[in-house]
């Protein structure tokens, strides 16, 4: 898979945008708009790599403020969703919204990450010879262009948030640690911290226990219950106990389409949701 | 003060300065007040060639800014710091006038000897020492902008972008060797006789080049520093570390890139400029790719992300390349590549890194 074909600009897209006559966050900046209680829209979505359909007619949306988890068996095209809404791949066909008015089709990933959207990837991906401070601090809302950062300076607001986070994550003791001393949970916890600080809108947390401790995990399960409300939250989890200790409502993907929504325990007595992935 | 704050914290970089401070007070000074038969007297020749060296230690921060902290390995430096060379070069040229061996007041002798009627137009201009100077800037530097904005955007990194960046000066180095581009082919630009009025063969310019070059070297550290210590140099290193989490938490990668990348291109373009008039001659030679892979070994033997290593690595390599070409010539390849290696293997982070353990250790 070239990496340089995924981010190019679709002229198609473009097109088809102009057309329906929507605006794009390069002409003004539009606010996020979930006046219709959806903040994210996943519409038809399409996409092949040679051949393969990862996503096959996708159709996902999550309310403002809920918190969601996803789950699917191997290859049921749960990262490449992830990929689609973050810009790292554009889909063949569909539509992908962000509130009423932001087209994510039509942003780079830095666009789609200063509009509100965070993510963790699945690997806990920290910035290994930085601080934790300093890790925190690059991920912090605010004017991310060149000059900016060159003469970027923390203000005494800017300390306490991070001095929040730290706490929320439980990471105040490890402040001026260096990153990549972090045991594996801890740095799963300072990713979350780190989206914490973008102080986004939707939060995409990929396999966030993986490799945790029982103890751990709990405590990530909190962390997200206590986000969700404020934030909405999107986890993809393997672990079956994690998700029924967070969730309301699980998405099960199944070959790049959603095979079936609703409680935990609606899904897991779900025929075919037993057929392809429980296996019970 | 605005330098202390600059260099809080960067011990090496104290010292550094500091040794810098002292090699520009005492060498000029045992030069001119020493009788030549003293032992301690600096030739002229020693201060031209220390001037060349402190030309390297500049181009060696620069490729250390962007590989060290940017992750960016550039095998083509070379390149930007030939054409600051050759368009100081092109100002020097001018300054002949009709001095030259065919005493032509309009025409550089190659273009007389090639038929040339008038002077090109990318000539023009170069006969104000302003005009020369912006373009030992700009030309590296738009060159770096227009490579960069190619490559960054489309997301060319790692082993292919250092293999394009050595196919870059590769390239120039073949157009450069070509008559027809203007730059006297394969002799290149020679035979300088003065700068801003200056006589090139006088004592007193050497010095004076010597100490212009000691600046800008002390100058290109702070800046680079800087740069280092602000937010800026962070989100640096974290592309360096983590690309992918730097473009999801909102940045762009490609404009950081850009910048930093055309800002080494031009402190690479001035070190050319600096390094020419001190070594009298610019030919394609300086394109050639061994020539952008040495410096990158310079800055490996120093101790990458120190910018002080790099420094180290520069004088230290080069002063040995001066010794054994002169002592043992057929043995100075060997010994480069034995350094090479010795320190790959032996010591991961450089002579930087044996300082670093060295100051630990008496903290």
């Amino acid at each position: 898979m070239s990496a340089l074909q995924t981010h190019d600009d679709n002229p198609a897209q473009w097109q088809q945008n102009d057309v329906a006559g929507t605006m794009h966050v390069r002409s003004g900046k539009p606010v996020l708009d979930t006046s219709h209680k959806a903040i994210l829209y996943l519409e038809n979505i399409s996409v092949s790599f040679d051949g393969f359909k990862a996503i096959n007619d996708l159709n996902l949306y999550i309310d403002a403020g809920e918190l969601r988890c996803i789950i699917g068996p191997n290859g049921a095209g749960k990262t490449t969703m992830m990929d689609i809404i973050t810009g790292k791949t554009r889909p063949d066909t569909g539509q992908a919204w962000f509130g009423q008015q932001m087209n994510l089709l039509d942003m780079s990933e830095a666009e789609i990450a200063q509009a509100g959207i965070g993510r963790k990837f699945q690997k806990p991906t920290v910035f290994e010879q930085h601080s934790v401070f300093e890790n925190l601090e690059l991920a912090m809302a605010g004017d991310k262009g060149v000059w900016a950062s060159l003469f970027a300076t923390l203000n005494a607001v800017q300390r306490e948030r991070i001095e929040e986070i730290l706490g929320v994550i439980g990471l105040q003791a490890h402040s001026q640690q260096w990153a990549g001393a972090l045991s594996h949970g801890q740095k799963q916890w300072l990713e979350i911290g780190m989206l914490l600080m973008q102080e986004p809108k939707l939060l995409l947390v990929d396999e966030p226990v993986a490799g945790m401790t029982h103890q751990e995990m709990d405590r990530t399960a909190e962390l997200l219950i206590s986000l969700a409300g404020q934030h909405s939250v999107v986890v993809v989890e393997h672990d079956m106990d994690f998700v029924r200790s967070i969730a309301n409502k699980v998405t099960v993907l199944h070959q790049g389409s959603v095979l079936a929504e609703g409680t935990m325990d609606q899904v897991q007595n779900d025929e075919r949701v037993k057929a392809v992935y429980l296996g019970e | 003060m605005f330098i202390q704050n600059i260099l809080k914290n960067d011990t090496g970089g104290k010292t550094f300065l500091l040794l810098l401070l002292a090699v520009a007070v005492i060498v000029p000074v045992f030069n001119l007040l020493l009788p030549a038969d003293h032992p301690l007297h600096f030739s002229t020749y020693t201060v031209t060639l220390l001037g060349k060296y402190l030309t390297y230690a500049l181009l060696a921060i620069a490729v250390d800014l962007v590989w060290g902290y940017l992750g960016i390995l550039s095998l083509g430096h070379g390149a930007f710091f030939a054409l600051g060379g050759y368009a100081m070069g092109i100002y020097l040229m001018r300054q002949i006038g009709d001095r030259g061996v065919y005493g032509n007041p309009e025409l550089p002798d190659f273009m007389v000897f090639l038929n040339w009627e008038s002077l090109p137009w990318f000539w023009l201009g170069f006969d104000h020492f302003w005009f020369a100077m912006l373009m030992v800037m700009l030309i590296p530097g738009l060159l770096a902008f227009i490579f960069g904005w190619l490559a960054f955007r489309s997301r060319v990194t790692g082993v292919y972008l250092s293999i394009i960046t050595q196919a870059l000066t590769y390239a120039l180095m073949l157009a450069f060797y070509r008559n027809e581009m203007g730059f006297g082919g394969n002799n290149g630009l020679t035979d300088f006789k003065d700068i801003l009025g200056f006589s090139l063969q006088d004592g007193g310019t050497r010095i004076g080049l010597f100490l212009v070059s000691a600046l800008a070297l002390a100058a290109g550290y702070l800046a680079c520093r800087a740069i280092v210590n602000s937010r800026l140099g962070r989100v640096s290193v974290a592309i360096r570390d983590a690309e992918n989490r730097v473009r999801f938490i909102g940045y762009r990668v490609d404009h950081v890139k850009l910048w930093v990348f055309t800002f080494s291109a031009i402190l690479a373009g001035i070190a050319g400029a600096l390094y020419v008039p001190q070594v009298g001659i610019i030919n394609p030679n300086e394109f050639s790719p061994l020539n952008s892979i040495e410096i990158v070994i310079w800055v490996a033997i120093g101790g990458r992300a120190t910018l002080y290593g790099a420094v180290m690595g520069a004088l230290l390599v080069n002063y040995a390349k001066s010794y054994f070409t002169a002592a043992l010539p057929e043995v100075w390849l060997f010994a480069l590549g034995a350094l090479f290696v010795l320190v790959t293997i032996f010591l991961a982070k450089g002579l930087a890194g044996v300082f670093q353990r060295f100051g630990q250790n008496k903290a």
